[in-house]
């Protein structure tokens, strides 16, 4: 299997004033194609800041990161807003969609602005939506959506650009458990299709139905904890 | 992303919030059409004054007695000497001395009290003295009856044209045409009445349509007795000699008056350009002044943008970061935002110059005259509402397209 994601050494120091705070203190890890990785911790563990490097939304103070084999880890803003374009699928706690726009409008946005042609654009639009199990609320507004059809909208836009990595940050954090199951089966059904899918979350319960769970604490990785092997196969 | 996806969205964004829009397009919409209707106001005062002005006769050179340019203290004042003659008139129509020189009619004036022959209507108007050449000169004709010739001046024959406001204020049914008026208890025959150029007063001094024509000769033995003239009227043969003709008048009065030195003169000469121009430069002051209370409201209007473009830049952080997220360069966010601005100024530019195009068509029955609309200056003001828009739209959208993506997300 290719390696998708190769980290090395990686570090993160916020500063504010002369007050400085480092949120990741050397991390080292890789995430091959095809594999669904949680990543878990505690809030203040730096899992949220890994996740931002890792979705190429932040850049690291040090180390390096590859993704895809390219070196991320010195980009600049325009060249990062490229690589979240065609190599990452983000899916937020709160869908992020756009209330005033209809499910595929929301779904196209990504191509928009990779700048693909409308007709195309909203061919794929409907056809991952099809894919999400959402062929007939294409024409819905958030708005008329529930919280689980919602964040079905969001994972088909986060799938509709064909990214070498689906980011979910706590996707069932804001649902009703029923939905949660839904959410989590779907996208466990996405890595058997092949998708390389990595879940943020603080739910050891969330965590747990992925293959691989990567600890952070304090800003560094830890040794999973026991137990996580036995719910290696669950989901 | 492309412009046309880029507008789409903007349009969209300022659809999406009605009221918000609506009243920013409002404050811009009252600037252009401000701007539009006050210079329209102005331009059309312009061009009132500027058709006034041309209906006292085209090519005119007055010759005023007296001097205007008075150094020494002995000299008497323009229009009150009594320094020209008809002689002065004539030799001024005499071709060969003066070859641009088309007609020239002596004119005396003053104000006379009248009355038809049964004393019934009385009126007090304006009595010229004068001779055939006032027509042409003053680029006049009749409607009814003739105008005074040259038997009426050698014969000094007691009759009278009458203006057509003149005619109405003592004739109010009869044809006033063969009727008997008494000018100062002398009585005239009407042998006709004048066209009207239905001119206004406040303009040019005097009004064209309230007056009595009367032979010169008459005028000066039965009325005035004096036979110094008031003024002389010049009409040089177009409108490019208008200054040659200028010139050969000022050579041959100088030498009729036996004056060597040009600053010595009394008499002097205006032409009506000068009087436009004096005119002209009067409305363009006030046009400049109003127009730049206008533009006031214009810049109020562009910063109302901006107001709102910041609001909406802080209202929208989570759509800016999320559209960032899903690989927006900072390039696209700040085109969308500059395109909303230039949307918000288009709408209100256009609006604007609706407003004032109906106003144009209203306005003229309260003010009185027209207000006249150029489509170049009202496509200019709809650009300069797009530009306004752009200007103050700049910094909101600068300060979007900078939001770091995970600090717009975070925001929750």
């Amino acid at each position: 299997m290719a390696e998708v994601i190769r980290m090395e050494d990686v570090t993160k120091v916020y500063r504010t004033g002369s007050l400085s705070v480092a949120a990741l203190r050397g991390v080292t890890f890789s995430i091959d194609e095809g594999e669904y990785v949680s990543i878990m911790g505690p809030s203040g563990s730096g899992k949220s800041t890994l996740m931002h490097i890792l979705g190429c939304l932040d850049v690291p103070s040090g180390g390096r990161y590859w993704l895809s084999g390219q070196d991320v880890g010195n980009l600049d803003e325009v060249d990062l807003a490229e690589v979240r374009n065609g190599h990452i699928g983000f899916v937020f706690q709160q869908f992020n969609l756009l209330a005033s726009m209809p499910a595929w409008r929301n779904v196209e946005v990504p191509l928009v602005y990779a700048g693909m042609h409308r007709k195309e654009r909203k061919r794929r639009a409907i056809e991952t939506l099809e894919r999400v199990g959402l062929s007939d609320r294409v024409e819905h507004r958030p708005g008329e959506l529930s919280g689980g059809q919602q964040q079905r909208v969001a994972i088909a836009r986060a799938l509709v650009g064909e990214p070498s990595i689906i980011l979910a940050d706590e996707p069932t954090g804001a649902l009703d458990s029923t939905s949660a199951q839904d959410i989590m089966g779907l996208l466990a059904e996405l890595n058997r299709a092949g998708r390389t899918l990595i879940v943020i979350t603080h739910d050891r319960d969330v965590a747990s139905a992925a293959e691989r769970v990567i600890h952070v604490r304090d800003g560094l990785l830890v040794n999973e904890p026991a137990g996580a092997e036995v719910a290696r196969w669950v989901g | 992303m492309g412009w046309l996806e880029t507008l789409r969205t903007g349009l969209e964004a300022v659809r999406s919030h009605r009221l918000r829009s609506g009243l920013t397009v409002l404050g811009i919409m009252i600037g252009i059409a401000a701007v539009i209707l006050t210079v329209g106001l102005g331009t059309g005062a312009q061009d009132q004054v500027k058709s006034a002005i041309n209906s006292l006769g085209t090519n005119l050179l007055t010759v005023s007695p007296g001097s205007t340019t008075s150094t020494a203290g002995v000299r008497e004042g323009s229009g009150t000497a009594s320094t020209l003659t008809e002689s002065d008139a004539d030799a001024l129509a005499n071709k060969t001395v003066a070859p641009d020189i088309k007609a020239a009619a002596p004119v005396v004036s003053t104000s006379e009290e009248l009355s038809d022959d049964v004393n019934t209507d009385t009126w007090t108007s304006t009595v010229v003295g004068t001779t055939v050449s006032w027509e042409t000169v003053r680029d006049r004709s009749v409607t009814e009856g003739r105008f005074v010739d040259n038997e009426d001046v050698t014969d000094h024959t007691a009759v009278a044209v009458l203006g057509s406001d003149t005619a109405s204020e003592l004739f109010s049914s009869e044809d006033p045409v063969g009727q008997i008026i008494n000018v100062d208890g002398v009585p005239f025959t009407v042998i006709g009445i004048l066209d009207s150029v239905g001119d206004d007063s406040s303009t040019t001094g005097s009004d064209q349509d309230d007056q009595v024509i009367i032979p010169i000769s008459t005028a000066t033995e039965r009325l005035f007795g004096s036979t110094s003239l008031s003024s002389i009227l010049i009409e040089s043969t177009s409108s490019s000699t208008l200054s040659s003709a200028y010139q050969e008048a000022d050579a041959e009065l100088l030498a009729l008056h036996g004056i060597t030195t040009a600053s010595d003169a009394d008499f002097s000469i205006s032409s009506e350009a000068s009087l436009v121009s004096t005119a002209t430069s009067v409305d363009k002051t006030l046009t400049l002044l109003l127009a730049g209370i206008a533009g006031i409201s214009l810049l109020v209007g562009g910063i109302g943008v901006m107001n709102i473009m910041l609001v909406s830049v802080t209202e929208r952080v989570r759509e800016i970061g999320l559209r960032k997220a899903l690989g927006a360069k900072p390039s696209a966010i700040r085109r969308q935002f500059l395109i909303e601005a230039s949307v918000l100024g288009l709408s209100g530019g256009a609006i604007g110059a609706a407003l004032a195009i109906i106003g144009t068509k209203v306005l003229p029955g309260a003010v009185g005259y027209p207000v006249a609309v150029s489509v170049p200056a009202t496509i200019l003001a709809i650009a300069v509402a797009v530009a306004i828009g752009l200007v103050f739209g700049v910094y909101p959208a600068s300060r979007a397209a900078r939001l770091a993506p995970i600090d717009a997300l975070r925001n929750e």
